[in-house]
């Protein structure tokens, strides 16, 4: 199990690091494969919280979409370079996330799922009616992503799409990296076990309100990084990226691609992301099938791609 | 001034009975089944525009009579098909399912019906002001209260004195008992979400008259009911109605005073409910936490 897992690492690593390359041969480009890695971020910051801690949220998107804002709006406010913006926007949202988590971390199931779509709409609301500065719902243009100084180097994401992608995956892979070691700590091992049997967690003397409330705002630092990548990707944000479509759609990637495995949210994200690219560029009825891919998922493969491989190699 | 502050807190009242009648459908269907159903909003536009194709054939009063019973037709379907499946798993799988749901019909609509928003016309009558000083005080306005007010007291009716009605606020606190008790607790499954539905479907109908036609109309519906739901205290129907109408007011008269703030405000309330009592105004305490 240990030599598979360790396979499909190295499988995948390689895939990313090569993608820019092979993406236009199966009809993709450069940009799609960067849209891939930040859903993919995102997608697996909200399984840290979904699938390893086993509480239901529903409205990571808002914190996506403070992540974007925040960059965005230090670029084109305060014109803070590249790096300290997404670091800017992650602070906001990980604020938002540390407060409004303290209000429902009480809440479990469905209900805890509400209050967490309900409550991602404040910011949508926000950014939908403080147009002054937030560009209402026409989004926030006027800015662009700057390259990097490293000082002895410059790293010219804003033209070179290859460079932008390399530096997207060097903050994946921080990101990742970040969250593999978290899981593997005594703290995330104690998620598992709030999520295995949460009663039992509590006999054993774990402060289970304490640490899903932990797990979530660490879940929304990362998912706000991916938002902030996801700005500077487009080069603009509008309110859509605060939305709780989009707090569905990151729900069924990571359900998609797998929710008891580490890769699996990637590999969700990669299929809807592709998947959206290709029906909205054949049909204007793509929502529909969008839909369908959801209750397909549900009815059919709820263990998602990963798991069901994994299940068949157990048997 | 004061016009101005009634005006707005009627407004918030017509706006909080839909806030309501969606709150109550939902909330029938969580409590019986553990499902949060998303594709409410995609419910209340489906009626609207039932309602908007069988006015040619039956006329607006056809219409406000047939499509909702349609509509808690087509609901059943999909109770039958798809939700059935998923009871007693994971609700994630309920409400990703349902999810999508949304999408479809939303899609579905915009197919069918085209993107753009549709004119609807109810009786002209209903359309004319009543009062040159009340303004706000339409036909229309009166008539959808004096119809809300109704379905909501046939619910209530229903719910408390029909044999249908107890089984379901039974089986809301033991399923597994009114099961024991030989209720076939499917059927009453698919009957509770053909009502929840229905509900959605009747309120489509009167928020067509009122906001117009689109295939969107019901996704700002949908994130209020939640809050009516969550501020009215989960587990009470009475509370959901009591939230719907309390925010709904709440998002009028904020209107006057600091209108960028009109949505905000009700998740403010939810904020400030979940911090205060963390129930709601009549939930019951420990329930689905």
């Amino acid at each position: 199990m240990n030599a598979r897992r360790r396979a499909l690492d190295v499988a995948v690593i390689a895939a990313l690091v090569t993608m820019p390359f092979w993406m236009a041969e199966i009809g993709g480009y450069t940009e799609l494969a960067s849209r891939i890695l930040v859903m993919g971020l995102a997608a697996m910051s909200l399984n840290f919280f979904l699938g390893y801690t086993g509480v239901l949220s529903f409205g990571h998107a808002a914190y996506f979409g403070l992540g974007g804002y925040g960059a965005a709006m230090a670029i084109k406010y305060l014109g803070l370079g590249t790096l300290p913006a997404i670091a800017l926007g992650a602070v906001v949202a990980t604020i938002a996330a540390a407060v409004i988590g303290a209000l429902i971390v009480r809440r479990r199931g469905v209900y805890f799922a509400m209050v967490t779509i309900a409550f991602g709409q404040v910011f949508y609301f926000i950014a939908f009616r403080w147009s002054a500065v937030t560009g209402g719902d026409d989004g926030l243009s006027g800015w662009r992503r700057l390259p990097i100084d490293f000082g002895f180097a410059t790293l010219k994401i804003e033209q070179n799409d290859k460079a932008f992608y390399y530096f997207v995956l060097a903050v994946f892979a921080v990101c990742v990296a970040a969250m593999a070691r978290l899981i593997a700590s005594p703290l995330g091992r104690s998620f598992v076990a709030i999520r295995e049997n949460e009663r039992r967690a509590r006999f054993l003397g774990l402060d289970i309100e304490r640490r899903i409330w932990l797990s979530f705002v660490i879940s929304c630092f990362f998912v706000s990084i991916a938002g902030g990548l996801y700005a500077l990707l487009n080069n603009f944000i509008d309110p859509r990226a605060l939305r709780f479509d989009l707090s569905g759609n990151l729900v069924i990637m990571a359900v998609m691609g797998g929710m008891r495995s580490f890769w699996g949210p990637l590999f969700g994200a990669a299929i809807f992301v592709a998947l959206q690219d290709f029906l909205s560029s054949r049909t204007e009825n793509w929502m529909f099938l969008i839909g369908l891919v959801f209750v397909l998922v549900v009815r059919f493969f709820p263990r998602g791609l990963l798991g069901m491989l994994t299940r068949g190699a157990a048997a | 001034m004061t016009q101005l502050i009634l005006f707005n807190v009627f407004n918030g009242l017509i706006v909080g009975a839909f806030y309501a009648l969606m709150a109550l459908g939902l909330s029938l269907i969580l409590n019986l089944s553990g499902v949060i159903n998303f594709a409410h909003g995609g419910f209340l536009a489906l009626g609207a525009y039932f309602a908007y194709a069988l006015i040619p054939y039956v006329g607006f009063w056809g219409a406000l009579v047939v499509s909702p019973i349609l509509t808690g037709l087509v609901g059943l379907v999909v109770e039958r098909v798809l939700i059935r499946p998923l009871y007693g798993g994971d609700p994630l799988y309920g409400l990703l399912l349902t999810f999508g749901l949304a999408y479809m019909i939303q899609d579905g609509i915009k197919y069918v019906w085209g993107s753009q928003s549709l004119p609807f016309k109810a009786p002209v009558w209903l359309m004319t002001s009543l009062s040159s000083d009340y303004f706000f005080l339409t036909g229309y306005r009166v008539f959808m209260i004096v119809i809300v007010t109704a379905a909501v007291a046939a619910l209530f009716g229903v719910l408390g004195f029909t044999r249908l009605g107890m089984r379901i606020r039974a089986g809301t606190r033991d399923l597994e008992t009114v099961s024991t008790l030989g209720v076939n607790t499917r059927l009453l499954r698919s009957l509770n979400f053909g009502l929840g539905v229905y509900i959605a479907g009747l309120a489509g109908v009167l928020a067509a008259g009122q906001l117009g036609l689109a295939p969107t109309m019901g996704d700002n519906l949908i994130m209020p009911s939640f809050v009516a739901i969550i501020v009215g205290g989960l587990g009470s129907l009475v509370g959901t109605l009591l939230g719907g109408l309390l925010i709904g007011v709440a998002s009028g008269l904020t209107a006057v005073y600091w209108p960028p703030a009109t949505e905000a405000v009700i998740y403010a309330m939810m904020g400030l409910v979940l911090l205060v009592r963390p129930r709601g105004l009549l939930g019951e305490e420990g329930r689905l936490h």
